[in-house]
């Protein structure tokens, strides 16, 4: 029998057992929802997501526009440094969690991937839907924090380092979560995209979308970066086994200048140097 | 920030003064043939060398070696190596399951955020310092700013002396490396803060830092430094959990999860 100290305290789980089979769930209980009981008959799968991220079932719109983001994530293709990472696992014949942890830690930074996402929902946080906060933050980017692991940014989160403007894509997954979420930090991005991007100076780009829909779904940043990694997951996932199948004779191993090569230590003879 | 050259410029051959390989003929490491110049090499002095462009000296590649052995602990049960046993108790892979230990080691109350965060606040101590600002300003403003040092107390014995400390200084003494401007202030401020309201001692992560950054590293070379100083107590909670039962290892009874959130209800 285990000490009483080691257990595990949750607001997000429960479970029931037989007496006699202490270690087998007969039902699980998400938030006080039966899992296997009833959600499995009513809940969609981003009902579920939301459930388990804010304890709580979403409201329609709500649920809605989380499914508008998990498509618009769900694959940042094959040149995202992610999605690339998931495939340079996949065509060595890595394992499939090689993988996904390929394109967790290459989708994790400040540029492009969760972290950024993070970062832009702590300026949402400080500067809501206020012209004047924004102008402020951006004549302050974030600086590095007590995490000091994290490489300083390179610029201002949420926006494109190289576009050079907004992108279809962007601009339809902006403008279809804005349906959704019409009171909020993405209608007001939608109405005012240009001046923002006048004063930072950067084209919106698709992690700046993502976190304005987050924020007004009532995801705390920490939440909306672990949210991002997962939902930018199956698109890893399927370019990995694809890549997988195709073979590394046909993925790119790309070329290198070396600046300071010594050359051949022995070189052959008749060969120059 | 916004001054970049386009992504065209990047295109095409990648630029590099890091290496690479010819397949069949060599390999270039940092400018140097590894296969001619760096063959014979002890692998902390060559994995050193890949992340400051500098070759050290057998005292300090000594130090180096012993900063990672004395916090080598098989101990399944720490956070991190719980992730490696758990992975043998599921049977997943070594490699999985050491990689993402080695990953969680990059926590925030132990590990890698810790050790980058002291050795960064030892340099700007330094400074400061050095620039005619008392000690007992330079460490409260710390405390005031970000509410403790990292590498001062510890989260699972917080008034006891650190084990590791004197076995690794003595292992520096003997190197004759203990004369480092960073070890001394390290030192100085476990006074200041043992004599105040803190009580905190030095920990381990101070005192690797101070040592590491008399060598000569920077806060990022020493963090990148320290990636395997847990490793070598990884692979023996994962071969050991996959010698146990599938699943044995730390095994939960459904009862052990207390629930503390809503009352059942109906979707």
């Amino acid at each position: 029998m285990a000490s009483s100290k080691d257990v595990i305290h949750s607001k997000l789980w429960q479970e029931e057992s037989e007496p006699g089979d202490p270690f087998t769930a007969t039902a699980c209980y998400c938030s006080g929802y039966d899992v296997y009981g009833e959600l499995l008959h009513k809940a969609s799968y981003v009902d579920y997501l939301y459930l388990l991220f804010r304890r709580e079932r979403p409201l329609p719109h709500v649920a809605r526009a989380l499914e508008i983001l998990t498509i618009a994530l769900g694959n940042p293709g094959p040149r995202d440094p992610s999605v690339h990472a998931a495939m340079s696992a996949g065509v060595g014949g890595s394992p499939a969690a090689a993988a996904l942890m390929a394109a967790l830690a290459a989708g994790a930074g400040s540029s492009g991937g969760a972290r950024e996402v993070l970062l832009a929902m702590e300026v949402w946080t400080r500067c809501g839907c206020d012209l004047n906060a924004w102008q402020t933050a951006i004549a302050s980017p974030p600086v590095a924090t007590r995490q000091l692991v994290w490489p300083d940014i390179d610029h201002f989160p949420g926006f494109s380092p190289y576009a050079r403007d907004v992108s279809i894509p962007v601009r339809q997954t902006l403008e279809a979560l804005a349906d959704c979420l019409p009171d909020g930090c993405a209608r007001w991005l939608l109405d005012h995209r240009q001046a923002i991007e006048n004063l930072v100076g950067l084209s919106l780009a698709m992690p700046g979308v993502a976190a304005a829909a987050l924020i007004d779904m009532g995801i705390t940043p920490e939440a909306g970066e672990m949210l991002t990694l997962l939902l930018r997951l199956p698109g890893a996932a399927a370019h990995a086994l694809e890549q997988g199948e195709m073979g590394f004779r046909r993925f790119p191993f790309f070329s290198l200048d070396i600046s300071n090569d010594p050359g051949p230590a022995m070189p052959k003879e008749g060969t120059a140097r | 920030m916004n001054e970049r050259p386009p992504l065209e410029t990047f295109e095409g051959s990648l630029n590099t003064t890091m290496g690479g390989c010819f397949p069949g003929e060599r390999a270039v490491f940092r400018g140097h043939d590894l296969h001619a110049e760096l063959s014979d090499s002890d692998w902390i002095d060559l994995y050193v060398f890949g992340i400051t462009g500098r070759r050290h000296t057998p005292s300090q590649l000594k130090v180096l070696h012993a900063i990672w052995v004395n916090t080598s602990y098989p101990d399944p049960r720490l956070w991190n190596n719980r992730v490696a046993a758990l992975a043998g108790s599921a049977r997943s892979t070594g490699i999985l399951g050491i990689s993402a230990a080695l990953a969680t080691s990059e926590a925030a109350i132990y590990g890698r955020q810790i050790d980058i965060a002291i050795a960064d606040f030892l340099v700007r101590a330094r400074r400061a310092i050095e620039s005619g600002r008392p000690l007992s300003e330079v460490v409260g403003e710390e405390l005031r700013t970000r509410r403790s040092i990292g590498g001062y107390g510890r989260p699972v014995a917080k008034s006891a002396a650190d084990e590791r400390n004197a076995v690794v200084l003595a292992i520096a003494k003997k190197e004759d490396l203990v004369g480092g401007g960073y070890l001394k202030l390290a030192f100085e401020i476990e006074e200041f803060l043992l004599s105040g309201r803190w009580r905190m001692r030095m920990n381990y992560a101070a005192i690797a830092a101070a040592l590491a950054l008399d060598i000569g590293f920077s806060p990022r070379e020493y963090y990148l430094y320290l990636l395997p100083a847990f490793l070598a107590g990884m692979p023996p909670c994962f071969i050991e959990a996959s010698t146990r039962p599938e699943q044995a290892t730390f095994p939960l009874r459904c009862s052990s999860l207390i629930y503390e959130g809503p009352a059942r209800r109906a979707w």
